[in-house]
């Protein structure tokens, strides 16, 4: 009984995760010197940190995930709050549901609305030009701040759902004593309210950073030629290039770069992967 | 809802006007790619230019092809189909399989073995692309030197995409799956087989009935991820290109409205889909 019940998830486990990283590992560390001939090498890190225009991609996209993952926190926290405190509840449960909606759609067709809204011919630039705000229509796509909007979009549900869900378990009445002691709104949001949300916001972060880190397709559609996106140089070097090697070795620094975040965040928050997992 | 708490008028209006701000981010995309799917112009921009439905109903003679006559656009939304009901039903039998592997087995290695299961969620779809590629050709160059052998479902194709998607999904499944599966009361299992009943029939008649709103959501998320997914398709996908590649492929090349039709197509039927999913877990509460 437990041989069946085993031999599943061991063959996805191993076959379809833990082979194909090992795998990836050797790759990387290899270097071809003639036709079907390797020979072990560190020559594909080395290329990453002397070629300049590699790290700095990799720092741009470490950067501004980071900054993804804030904006859509602070975004987020609120609307999370008025879900679980301050709505009635049947605001409330509609509300979520509301939040959810946009999230059952591809992210093809979400990357595709924000296209519409914002390139030179599109919605937005002609809206400003009729408000008499610009005198001409402005491309609005191609900028970081595009790739930001599109990430933060991307990610919202990732957020709000842990959110609400450590928010929920927030006893009302912990917040109506501290206010009735003379707590102000702040005090009680710095030492009842985050605490209290810690491993939700944890949880949030942890997954819309690696989403964004991970993420291709909303950066490359919006931001065009500048997106600069690592996934990018992973996808240049695999598919265009076949340059495997290297591809490899830049896979593995994003993947370390996401393990580094992901127990940085447990670090700092003291919680634990598994937990913090199933509330994700 | 905290009730004693002060709410002067400013914070409820700013309330207010933050909640509509949100909402207008989040709607405004989905609306104007639904609403520029009619628009009678060759660009989904504006200005408006009154309403058609070549974008759906155009066929080549017209000058412009419409969804339903776009047979490139066809095959893709059938290539996902196909390619989401494997992932779909390796992810369930998979994810039930864990489930009962978790909750009801003791054995060595578990704990271990419970957080390799979570480890996927936490790898870039990018990498668990990459890394299957790279592992399945090298799989495949083997059998091919050693044995002669030309697997040709280990090159990049919809197999791999199966297999790329149901890496992670199978992850999402077990999480839904187990988490009832906890919830189950293990009295009414040793009631029926102290009434006789054999294992098959408690499994048959009475926990895969308990276990059935788990199995049918995590059916219907599996199926949308897969249909959904980018990232991961993208580094495995081969001459057959499921849907999410194929629009973004157009969508580099300059699109059409042809596209709104297809994304609005995709929106009724994730919202057929969520609408049915919810009518069916409230029937089972």
């Amino acid at each position: 009984m437990l041989a069946w019940l085993l031999a599943p998830a061991l063959l996805w486990l191993l076959l379809l995760i833990v082979l194909p990283h090992i795998d990836l590992a050797l790759l990387s560390l290899r270097e071809r010197v003639a036709p079907r001939v390797y020979r072990p090498s560190l020559n594909q890190f080395r290329t990453f940190f002397v070629e300049p225009l590699y790290w700095q991609v990799f720092v741009r996209t470490a950067i501004l995930s980071a900054l993804a993952t804030a904006l859509t926190l602070l975004i987020a926290f609120p609307v999370a709050w008025v879900i679980t405190k301050v709505a009635s509840s049947r605001a409330s449960a509609l509300l979520l549901v509301l939040c959810l909606i946009p999230f059952w759609v591809s992210e093809t067709v979400r990357a595709l609305g924000w296209l519409i809204l914002l390139r030179e011919s599109g919605v937005l630039p002609a809206l400003l030009v009729k408000l008499g705000i610009t005198p001409v229509p402005v491309e609005l796509l191609y900028h970081d701040a595009t790739i930001l909007i599109g990430l933060i979009y991307t990610s919202m549900l990732f957020m709000v759902v842990p959110l609400v869900s450590s928010l929920e378990s927030l006893d009302n009445a912990l917040i109506e004593a501290a206010y009735d002691l003379g707590a102000s709104g702040f005090v009680i949001l710095r030492r009842i309210v985050i605490p209290h949300a810690a491993p939700g916001i944890t949880a949030g972060c942890i997954v819309v950073f690696m989403l964004t880190l991970g993420n291709y397709l909303t950066p490359t559609l919006l931001g065009g030629k500048n997106s600069q996106w690592f996934t990018e140089l992973i996808y240049t070097q695999f598919i265009v290039r076949f340059n495997w090697e290297q591809g490899a070795a830049f896979g593995f620094l994003l993947l370390a770069l996401s393990t580094a975040m992901v127990a940085l965040g447990l670090r700092l928050s003291g919680q634990r992967f598994v937990d913090v997992m199933r509330r994700a | 809802m905290i009730s004693s708490l002060p709410r002067p008028v400013w914070l409820r209006t700013a309330t207010m006007l933050y909640i509509a701000a949100f909402l207008i981010f989040l709607f405004l995309p989905l609306l104007v790619v639904a609403v520029f799917a009619f628009n009678d112009a060759s660009y989904p921009a504006p200005p408006w230019r009154g309403f058609t439905l070549d974008w759906f109903l155009g066929n080549a003679a017209a000058g412009r092809v419409g969804l339903f006559r776009d047979s490139e656009l066809l095959g893709s939304i059938w290539t996902s189909v196909v390619v989401a009901t494997w992932v779909t039903a390796l992810s369930v039998t998979v994810g039930t399989a864990n489930a009962f592997l978790m909750e009801r087995c003791r054995f060595p290695g578990k704990q271990a073995l419970s957080i390799l299961m979570l480890i996927p969620l936490v790898i870039p779809g990018v990498i668990l692309g990459i890394s299957i590629l790279a592992f399945s050709s090298r799989i495949a160059e083997l059998a091919d030197s050693l044995f002669g052998l030309d697997l040709d479902f280990l090159r990049p194709g919809l197999p791999l995409v199966v297999a790329g998607q149901f890496s992670y999904i199978a992850t999402i499944a077990t999480l839904m799956i187990s988490a009832r599966l906890k919830r189950f009361d293990r009295t009414l299992e040793e009631a029926a087989l102290n009434l006789g009943a054999s294992h098959a029939a408690v499994l048959r008649t009475i926990t895969f009935p308990y276990l059935r709103p788990a199995l049918i959501g995590s059916a219907a998320i599996s199926f949308l991820m897969s249909f959904e997914n980018f990232n991961t398709t993208l580094m495995l996908v081969g001459p057959d290109a499921p849907l999410t590649v194929t629009m973004y492929g157009r969508m580099r090349e300059g699109a059409t409205p042809v596209l709104n039709a297809v994304s609005l197509f995709l929106m009724l039927a994730s919202a057929a889909l969520a609408l049915a999913l919810m009518r069916g877990s409230k029937r089972a509460s």
